[in-house]
């Protein structure tokens, strides 16, 4: 039966090819327009560590002062924390894993001769880092708590990193010169860029930045290397207390691991404790119960990466495709209706409203698909166009296979969707009236 | 012309009718508001930054040698640079210049009062006091930059300092009428707190480097410190057709100067290419707003056609009865002209009421001002232009039918 309504539907299309032409520019476009959109959403609001993004936590304390004014445009100074904190938690070693970190640039001299040296983007961070992230290592391995605590100037390199200094990714052992300093190469990860980049602080560019390289955090600190990123104080100049180790600025990420929600939720009863004592000390003075715990994809929600633009985008795009429905229901009203004459026949013969239905539904259906298709080109010379605007997240502006099928399925369910009224019209033709007047 | 026939053939394809006229409705209201966006983004990027904007280029230097003196090294490069044939004028800045985003901002008060109501609010709000973007530079900034002084003077050469806080400074109009209302702002001192730093001049415009708020836009002042980090602009003046060969030549020239040192190619770059790089997501949306609107026209100028074109073929028989008992052809042309005038009409109508609802949506959501309401009319005058345009030749058709069709049986 289907097969018959298939055949009756594209000979109606081919009675009238511009009316049917229409219709598949009119969803092509809308469809091409939509998926463009969303496409570039999915891609930027997308799970940057599939498989163990469920497991990554980060927590949040409140150590600003009560009367504290935060500027309309500026950052807020809780999202990171202060080295104190940082270190409290590190200490207490509440979840499976917990590393603290913050981004750096240094410049970095290639070891070959000949080559110009160049500025190159990395992260600071505690040993867990690796375990914590699933970061691969190619060759040797990470550094250990004890390097930690006792500043140790040893490198782990990106593999990218290593053969721009070094021409091969061997290199374990060997000498890294980064910003002013030497560093013992002990570790070579495989290029790691999860996009968003999650853990670092939200001022950079966090869809085209990349880690290729990573130092202990106290060597940082010790060497007061440069830090990336917002570092906020909200003390006053002449109190001690400011400073990178001071407990009145903001500027180091923490991120735990916790596998079962009895672990999530001791941890962020761990997290209100600590701030009761903290402000049983006199440090905190907001309510403890600032204090939060956020998992990887609520602290994405939570800073809101989608610039205001690409929503207003995928908006307007979605209107478009609504207007583009109403194009086409009122053309697929239009063309049923004319047919009575064929559809009361029919009637006549014995085909019940719901065969008369399911014909009419099938005639959209392929229109839908045609449309899809179409909508499919455009949709890939949309993101041909996103990706080359030089957008911090144009790179990613990828189909994967879930949004391809997802094009078709959004044209015939839009298709579909249009002629629900049209075809439920077209039933109620009495057929005894139109079979009269001709 | 008589509306009365045409409403009662309306009232016989009411459901098709009324979805013609909610496209009209809806692309009537997303075209008004997208016009309205493109017109505040418009708006938005051809703000002006109070400088010579087509004669300047800019390259970034950082030095790597350990043991220089960054200030002797800057006045050594800038020698280097103003031999290049075709540079008029070159300093060096130590990061700011309007729209490249990299900006330093200070609290400054009128005065000793204004600072104590600001600590006491714990925000400078409403306090009287202001914190404009503070630029700084060698020698002839105001010259090469191009800015244009309005009252009072440039700097002299004693007033530059090396180290610690200038004594003088050149603010913008904008800055000095918030600070001074109904005052002349020249002489006058502004207190940051510990010092008071003396108005010198007044130039009519200066942007800041990263104007994200609207009303602060224009309050930036610049102040005689020679940059001190050895990362350094220097801002080049020569004749807009210039301005790529020299940036070649003075990357070239650094280079030799000092072989220690990083001049990154991407960091190279004509104001232009600075502006245009700020202004780069608005020029991509303007874009993007003016084919989404293109394109709403485009899909509804086609079902106006289409619809039309399907209607004349229904009515082929009616009309040849109609020529038939005397009806002209301009009768048949000005029918459904007529017909499309009160379906986009009533269209038009419901769109801009849809129109004013979809903007204040848009406002409650997004930064966005209320929508003139002269948009409406003007909006409803090009969809009735468009519809007419998308009638005009399936209506065409229609006149051409011969009064020989009513004799033939269907």
């Amino acid at each position: 039966m289907i097969a018959y309504y298939v055949d009756l539907a594209l000979r109606s299309l081919r009675r009238s090819p511009v009316l049917t032409g229409l219709m598949v520019l009119a969803i092509g476009l809308g469809i091409g327009a939509s998926m463009t959109m969303i496409t570039v959403l999915h891609v930027m609001t997308d799970d940057p560590l599939p498989g163990r993004s469920a497991h990554l936590y980060t927590p949040h304390l409140d150590p600003l002062p009560r009367d504290y004014h935060r500027g309309e445009n500026s950052p807020d100074p809780s999202d990171n924390l202060t080295w104190p904190d940082a270190m409290g938690l590190l200490k207490a070693k509440r979840a499976v894993r917990q590393a603290a970190m913050a981004g750096g640039t240094l410049l970095a001299r290639p070891a070959q001769d000949g080559l110009q040296p160049f500025y190159v983007g990395g992260r600071y961070a505690t040993a867990d880092i690796f375990a914590l992230f699933g970061l691969r290592f190619e060759y040797g391995g990470g550094w250990s708590s004890a390097d930690d605590a006792a500043g140790a100037h040893v490198v782990v390199l990106a593999d990218m990193l290593a053969r721009k200094l070094f021409g091969r990714a061997d290199v374990v052992g060997r000498t890294a010169h980064l910003g002013e300093l030497d560093y013992r190469v002990i570790g070579v990860v495989a290029d790691w860029s999860p996009a968003p980049q999650f853990y670092a602080d939200n001022t950079g560019t966090q869809y085209s930045d990349t880690d290729r390289f990573f130092l202990p955090l106290s060597v940082a600190i010790d060497k007061d290397l440069p830090v990336n990123g917002n570092q906020s104080g909200w003390g006053s100049d002449d109190k001690a207390g400011s400073g990178k180790r001071g407990a009145e600025m903001s500027w180091l990420q923490f991120w735990v691991e916790l596998d079962t929600p009895a672990q999530v939720a001791a941890y962020r009863q761990y997290l209100v404790d600590y701030s009761v004592e903290q402000k049983a000390l006199g440090r905190f003075e907001r309510p403890p119960t600032d204090a939060k715990l956020y998992s990887l994809m609520g602290w994405l929600a939570h800073e809101n990466l989608v610039p205001d633009d690409v929503q207003l985008q995928l908006w307007l795009a979605l209107g478009f495709l609504f207007v583009c429905m109403l194009n086409i229901v009122a053309l697929l009203l239009a063309k049923f209706l004319r047919r009575g004459g064929e559809i009361s026949v029919r009637r006549a013969l014995g085909a019940r409203r719901r065969d008369i239905f399911a014909q009419l539904a099938i005639e959209s259906a392929l229109i839908g698909i045609a449309g899809g298709a179409l909508g499919l080109a455009i949709a890939q010379l949309g993101l041909w166009s996103v990706r080359h605007r030089p957008d911090d997240y144009a790179r990613l502006a990828q189909m994967d296979p879930t949004m391809l099928a997802g094009t078709f399925v959004l044209a015939v369910l839009a298709s579909v969707l249009a002629s629900l009224l049209p075809a439920w019209r077209a039933c109620r033709i009495a057929p005894a009236l139109q079979l009269k007047a001709q | 012309m008589e509306f009365r026939p045409i409403l009662s053939s309306l009232r016989r394809h009411k459901l098709t009718a009324s979805l013609l006229m909610l496209q009209v409705a809806f692309t009537c209201a997303i075209v008004c508001n997208v016009v309205f966006m493109v017109a505040q983004r418009i708006q938005r990027v051809s703000v002006s930054t109070g400088i010579a904007e087509s004669e300047l280029s800019v390259i970034h230097s950082s030095g790597i040698g350990k043991d220089e003196s960054p200030q002797a090294r800057h006045a050594a490069d800038l020698a280097a640079l103003r031999a290049i044939p075709g540079v008029r004028s070159a300093v060096a800045v130590s990061y700011s210049l309007p729209l490249n985003r990299s900006e330093s901002s200070r609290g400054f008060c009128p005065s000793k009062e204004a600072l104590d109501r600001a600590m006491q609010r714990n925000s400078i709000e409403g306090s009287g006091c202001m914190q404009p973007a503070v630029y700084d530079g060698t020698p002839g900034l105001v010259d090469t930059l191009g800015l244009r002084l309005v009252a009072g003077r440039d700097f002299l050469p004693d007033e530059y300092v090396d180290k610690g806080k200038p004594a003088v400074a050149i603010i913008t109009q904008a800055l000095a009428k918030a600070m001074y209302p109904g005052r002349s702002a020249l002489g006058q001192s502004m207190y940051d707190g510990h010092d008071f730093i003396r108005v010198v001049g007044i130039v009519d415009t200066l942007l800041r480097p990263a104007p994200n708020q609207p009303g602060v836009a224009g309050q930036s002042m610049i102040w005689p410190q020679r940059p001190v980090d050895a990362g350094v602009l220097y801002v080049l003046r020569s004749a807009p057709q210039d301005r790529a060969r020299i940036l070649r030549a003075g990357r070239a020239a650094l280079l030799a100067a000092s072989p220690s040192r990083l001049v990154d190619p991407q960091r190279m770059k004509t104001y232009t290419q600075i502006r245009a790089r700020y202004f780069q997501r608005d020029i991509t949306m303007i874009g993007l707003l003016i084919a989404a609107g293109l394109g709403l026209l485009f899909v509804t100028a086609l079902g106006i056609a289409g619809l039309a074109n399907f209607w004349v073929q229904q009515r082929t028989r009616t009309i040849g009865i109609r020529r038939a008992i005397g009806a002209t052809r301009g009768d048949i042309l000005r029918y459904f002209q007529a017909e499309n005038f009160l379906i986009v009409g009533a269209g038009v109508v419901i769109g801009a009421v849809l129109a004013v609802a979809l903007n204040l949506l848009l406002m409650s959501r997004y930064e966005l001002p209320r929508l003139p309401l002269w948009y409406l009319p003007v909006g409803a005058l090009a969809l009735w232009a468009l519809g007419q345009l998308s009638v005009l030749a399936p209506a065409l058709r229609a006149a051409a039918v011969p009064p020989v069709v009513a004799t033939r049986s269907v």
